[in-house]
């Protein structure tokens, strides 16, 4: 209901509005004193509030690092929860300033939506749940299952292809939200249930008995998680990508929350050049050469984010795998502070 | 406005009624522009903004599922506009059968609220009371966990007397599957229903010019012996596939969702509450005095009813029961939050976002729930229209 009223709106300011949507998105943000950012309110680890409203996850801390690059004060941000179904719309009509809400990076929507995707915060893949008495250890076992799946996905499309190429029968049933489905999923009305696995790591954890459920091992598709921002203004875009950039450059140097004052006595180069001790870089981008101390100060290095949502630090437990820096066989590289 | 009529002359008048016409032809000229010039502006902002527009999506490859189709479709050879009259006929479907049930129900619960009995009474006010003051949405989840909690897992189906299949995948029944001769059965159905209709005009005819006849035989034999007797001349040509429990899934047979079962539960509940309120004021604007006019005259209880309320309580009750009418339709995009592929969920859920195109997508549902609404009323308006009671 939400979003339609949100593409309802959308649809009412594109047919009206006069005049196009300011350019000037770190302006405006600035002015308004607070970003403001999409995320996922329901998904553990990743973006959800806690019981004190307190949003917590890695896709929440990577707004809160733009926050602390922009107002050196990581909590001026105010965080709209969307759904799959609303997040594209509620970027394109102005209602937030970035999306930062486990939304995988496709031709389709990066051509067609008028949205950009800055860089690839999380290297992720669909998979699929069970449950444990149906005694099925391989995805391609599930012919004639029904499945549960949230509308509005790219998991939505992967699973008929799967399916399809693996000539297999499918009941796909789709709710609008992951909530609904994954609940139809618990009370039987489906066999399995398939999102990004970083997707089901959290929301195993919210069903009664997370013993019943296994994941299968099939990773079906690639998922590149981005943050997304509105095509056409180039700065946003380029300060959304280096926040995640110097996050894992920060950690690729040994940078971090602890050691961060410290490294601003570093006779390293690039590491000087990254914490605003030499150069101009920040004033570049708009924000103060300080902007990269700003965000591991108060926020942490991309490895320390990652630990402390979903690594080993939180219920979560997912390992590295295709997260790890390039320098540890993974696939996070930053380009050079130069 | 009579009055001026008759003392105005003629060619006054003509000035006038050429003015309104002015006026009215003036509205529709402007309404079409501000559309049309919305339009254009829609164009203009989505080019800027970079975001795709137009309808060319509408012929390209679906790529997803849906649960429930009326027509034929595949995620990997259908089209988004396929998918859009799936979705349609879904929702025209759900529609359909949540209004026929919540007449029924309303109408029996608004007359019955209307009894002496103070236990009946007291009940159905009660239900009326309940229904209308919960949110359809609550009712709605309500009825579907209802639904899949109280229905048994794969593994313990409940076989039905009859072939069927009842677990919380869905309600399974046989499947006829009609060979090509099945069609000289349908013929001589139509045949026998033409026979026994020319049978019951000569058999009124006969009565008049004082005959007796009995015709319940012989229009018995046209309506059922005839198509029976040519489906077993064309050797049987009607098969039926049942349902069977596979590993996941039960695979064959009809199919009634729980999703679907769920969603006319909660329409017809809640809009039958509503019904019930319009029937018992319908039945209430009627004069006492007209029932024991007819009493007087010594038609029973239920001639009284027949002819004499219902007929002028109709009146009362057609128009607020089109809004009803209106109201389940609209209320039926409440599907999304369960599952259903209705037109909002198929359409304007996953084609949108899909396509990305919410402008074009918005706009075409729109478009159809207003077309959907204006032809019910029309229909109601027809209905009323022919019962009208004539005034003199
Ligand atoms: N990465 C996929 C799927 C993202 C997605 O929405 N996943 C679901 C399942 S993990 C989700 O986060 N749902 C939470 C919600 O909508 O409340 C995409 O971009 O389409």
């Amino acid at each position: 209901m939400k979003r339609l009223a949100t593409a309802i709106a959308f649809a009412a300011v594109v047919a009206f509005a006069t005049q196009a949507a300011s350019a000037q998105t770190l302006n405006a943000v600035k002015n308004r004193g607070e970003l403001v950012c999409g995320a996922n309110g329901t998904l553990a680890g990743f973006g959800m509030p806690d019981p004190q409203g307190k949003w917590t996850g890695f896709d929440v801390d990577f707004c809160r690092a733009i926050a602390a690059a922009i107002f050196n004060d990581p909590t001026k941000v105010k965080f709209v929860p969307l759904t799959a179904k609303d997040r594209f719309t509620a970027l394109q009509s102005g209602e937030i300033d970035v999306l930062s809400r486990n939304t995988t990076w496709t031709l389709s929507r990066d051509a067609a939506l008028g949205l950009d995707f800055p860089a690839v915060t999380y290297y992720d893949g669909q998979g699929f749940m069970v449950h444990k008495s149906l005694k099925v250890s391989s995805a391609l076992e599930l012919n004639g299952a029904a499945v549960c799946v949230q509308q509005g996905t790219t998991t939505e499309l992967n699973l008929a292809d799967y399916f399809r190429t693996h000539h297999m029968d499918l009941k796909t049933v789709t709710f609008a939200s992951a909530d609904e489905a994954l609940k139809a999923y618990e009370t039987g009305r489906c066999d399995s249930y398939t999102t990004d696995s970083s997707g089901l790591y959290g929301e195993r954890l919210q069903l009664a008995e997370p013993s019943e459920h296994i994941v299968l091992p099939e990773i079906i598709s690639k998922e590149p998680l981005s943050p997304v921002v509105r095509q056409g203004d180039n700065q946003w875009t380029d300060i959304v990508r280096w926040t995640h950039f110097a996050m894992i450059d920060a950690e690729e140097l040994g940078v971090n929350q602890t050691n961060v004052d410290e490294k601003l006595k570093s006779d390293d180069p690039e590491t000087r050049r990254m914490l605003g001790v030499e150069g101009q870089y920040g004033e570049a981008l708009g924000l103060t050469n300080d902007w990269v101390y700003r965000i591991i100060k108060r926020v942490g290095n991309y490895g320390e984010v990652f630990e402390r949502n979903i690594g080993q630090g939180s219920p979560l437990k997912i390992a590295r795998g295709l997260n790890a820096l390039w320098t540890k066989g993974g696939l996070q590289y930053g380009p050079p502070f130069r | 406005m009579a009055d001026d009529a008759q003392v105005l002359p003629r060619h006054a008048r003509r000035a006038r009624r050429l003015g309104g016409v002015a006026i009215q032809i003036g509205l529709v000229v402007l309404v079409i522009g501000l559309a049309f010039g919305a339009a254009l502006n829609a164009a203009q902002n989505l080019a800027r903004a970079n975001i795709a527009s137009g309808f060319g999506f509408w012929n390209n490859t679906a790529g997803f599922d849906i649960s429930q189709t009326l027509i034929g479709y595949s995620a990997s050879t259908s089209t988004f506009g396929r998918a859009f009259w799936v979705g349609l006929l879904n929702t025209l479907f759900v529609a359909a059968i949540g209004i026929v049930l919540a007449t029924v129900l309303g109408f029996v619960i608004g007359i019955a609220r209307l009894s002496r009995n103070w236990l009946i009474a007291r009940l159905t006010g009660g239900y009326v009371e309940l229904i209308r003051n919960v949110p359809l949405l609550l009712q709605l989840l309500f009825w579907y966990n209802a639904v899949l909690q109280s229905l048994p897992q794969l593994r313990d189906s409940v076989p039905l007397p009859g072939g069927g299949i009842l677990n919380n995948r869905g309600l399974f029944l046989p499947r006829p599957e009609f060979a090509p001769a099945f069609g000289a059965v349908l013929v001589a159905l139509v045949v026998g229903v033409v026979a026994a209709f020319i049978l019951r005009l000569w058999a009124r005819r006969r009565r008049r010019m004082g005959g007796q006849v009995r015709v319940l035989w012989p229009a018995f034999a046209f309506l059922c012996g005839l198509p029976l007797l040519v489906f077993a001349l064309a050797g049987f040509p009607l098969a039926f596939s049942f349902p069977e429990i596979g590993r996941f899934n039960v695979q064959g047979g009809v199919e009634i969702l729980p999703e679907l079962a769920a969603l006319v539960l909660a329409l017809t509940v809640y809009t039958a509450a509503f019904i019930a309120e319009v029937v018992r004021a319908g039945v209430l604007a009627v004069p006492s005095g007209q029932t024991e006019a007819a009493q007087a005259l010594g038609l029973g209880t239920g001639a009284t009813l027949r002819l004499v309320v219902v007929p002028q309580a109709m009146r009362v009750i057609v128009p607020p029961l089109t809004s009803q009418y209106l109201n389940l339709i609209k209320n039926s995009s409440l599907a999304v939050a369960i599952g259903y592929p209705d037109l909002v969920q198929v359409f304007a859920g996953s084609v949108l976002n899909i396509t990305g195109q919410a402008v074009e997508v918005i706009a075409i549902t729109m478009a159809v729930y207003l077309a959907i609404s204006l032809f019910m009323s029309l229909l109601m308006n027809l209905y009323a229209r022919a019962t009208a009671i004539a005034e003199r």
